[in-house]
């Protein structure tokens, strides 16, 4: 049995969540910069310029990209064969999260759905994160985060499909989810489709599938291929960067299905599209 | 696409030159306030009561920023996703608003206000938080310092960068961009 001590996982989640916060990931700088180099549209070539000025700038004043520091979201693998001594693991995530928040001058976005009032007081500083834990063999810790804002997530959509709507229905489902969110998310988006599971499942899948870099290869060469045709159908809906007209509409679409076997019911076809704006701030740790 | 640099308070003559896609630099004084904000301004109107600045000719400013750091005047300062004030909007365009700015598509009653009453929703670049908060020269909290990052804020700009979306002819930014460059 592996122990971590409970100090080093707050100090580890409170510098990846200020660092990712302020400085825009390598992927997404090459896939901004390769946007700016193919965009036709004079006015979307502008935007996309401001954009990487704007990572530029983040970076050198460790000032936030974004104002909307997003809610954070984890994905948390767990080895089977670590301990945390010194506190629990969801109290040091949470912990973690408050601090990077507060130290770092995020902005603390959490409220009542009802009264609307910020939970900074009751609950805590930009509390509580979302987390999803998963229990892994092994005696490593695997934290991936996401500060993830408001404008994308509202853009974002589920629905089952009928079976006998397959890929066809996948794909229109997808152009119409992007085509509404149009230029109120801050593209050129990132597209996490999640395809499989239940209801809820495919919701978790699109989330997690934009943790992946920006640019990777899926592994399933038959998604591979359904990503490609879907980035080149998405650009030509012409929505461009921040909705003025644009050529790059999307950076990159990512697919992710339930394993084992690309699973879901026989009677189902959950699907979950999860927009991702232009400001992808994700990270990970492996302690 | 012209490109001019106004200062606030806005007039008529100011808003009814500019046509969608226009570049303007803005100079002068901005409001901020998000949909919280929103909601007690128009109680306030509609109470009869006194507003906690001067509508007439103003650009409100749909942001809520990130705290400063000591020594900063404001922290990343962006657009936030303007649909959540429509259902507020055209009342203070009837109250004099001149301006809105934002990011996102506005619903038709917002277009018809800029279009009766003369006011134009310019968009700024989303994201773009740390690039437009170094045209922020001074920021004060005028009203609502509970709601926190949603208090209203008044901002004085320079040069501060924003693209006409929807202008007083009805014409529409967002549509036109897209009839342009869609393949579909």
């Amino acid at each position: 049995m592996r122990t971590l001590a409970y100090r080093d996982v707050v100090d580890a989640i409170k510098n990846m969540v200020i660092y990712a916060t302020t400085h825009l990931g390598e992927d997404m700088l090459q896939a901004l910069k390769r946007a700016y180099e193919e965009e036709e549209s004079p006015v979307s070539k502008a935007v996309l310029a401001q954009l990487l000025e704007n990572a530029k700038l983040a970076a050198t004043q460790n000032k936030p990209l974004c104002q909307d520091t997003g809610l954070a979201v984890y994905f948390v693998k767990v080895g089977e064969d670590l301990r945390i001594e010194g506190g629990g693991l969801k109290e040091a995530i949470y912990e973690g999260t408050e601090r990077g928040y507060r130290e770092g001058y995020l902005r603390a976005s959490t409220c009542d759905c009802f009264t609307r009032e910020n939970l900074k007081e009751k609950v805590g500083y930009n509390l509580p994160p979302v987390i999803y834990f998963d229990i892994v063999p092994g005696d490593r810790l695997e934290i991936e985060y996401a500060a993830k804002g408001g404008g994308s997530e509202n853009a974002s959509r589920a629905r089952v499909l009928a079976p006998a709507q397959g890929i066809e229905g996948i794909k229109e489902f997808v152009k119409e989810v992007v085509s509404d969110a149009g230029p109120n998310a801050c593209p050129p988006y990132t597209v996490g489709v999640g395809i499989g599971g239940t209801f809820d499942y495919a919701a978790v899948l699109s989330k997690h599938a934009l943790y992946r870099e920006v640019g990777s290869v899926n592994p399933d060469p038959e998604l591979a291929q359904l990503e490609a045709e879907l980035k080149e159908e998405l650009n030509k809906l012409g929505i461009g960067a921040m909705g003025m007209g644009g050529t790059q509409s999307v950076l990159a679409v990512h697919i992710e299905t339930f394993q084992p076997g690309r699973m879901c019911h026989i009677a189902s076809l959950p699907v979950a599209v999860n927009i991702q704006c232009h400001s992808a701030r994700h990270a990970h740790i492996s302690l | 696409m012209a490109e001019y640099r106004l200062t606030t308070p806005l007039s008529d003559a100011d808003v009814t030159q500019l046509k969608a896609g226009d570049i303007v630099y803005l100079n002068g004084t901005l409001y901020t306030a998000r949909d919280a904000a929103h909601k007690r301004l128009v109680e306030l109107i509609e109470r009869g009561e006194p507003l906690p600045f001067d509508l007439q000719g103003a650009v409100i400013y749909y942001v809520g920023p990130t705290p400063p750091k000591p020594g900063e005047v404001i922290g990343s300062a962006g657009p936030t996703t303007s649909y959540r004030m429509d259902s507020y909007a055209p009342i203070l365009i009837e109250h004099g608003l001149k301006g809105m700015i934002g990011k996102g598509r506005r619903n038709e009653a917002v277009k018809e206000a800029c279009k009766r009453y003369k006011a134009v929703y310019f968009g700024a670049v989303g994201g773009a938080g740390a690039l437009l908060a170094q045209r922020i020269k001074a920021a004060k909290v005028i009203a609502y310092e509970e709601l926190g990052p949603e208090a209203i804020r008044e901002l004085v700009v320079e040069d501060f960068p924003v693209v006409v979306v929807n202008d007083v002819y009805g014409n529409d930014l967002y549509e036109a961009g897209r009839r342009q460059w869609a393949k579909v």
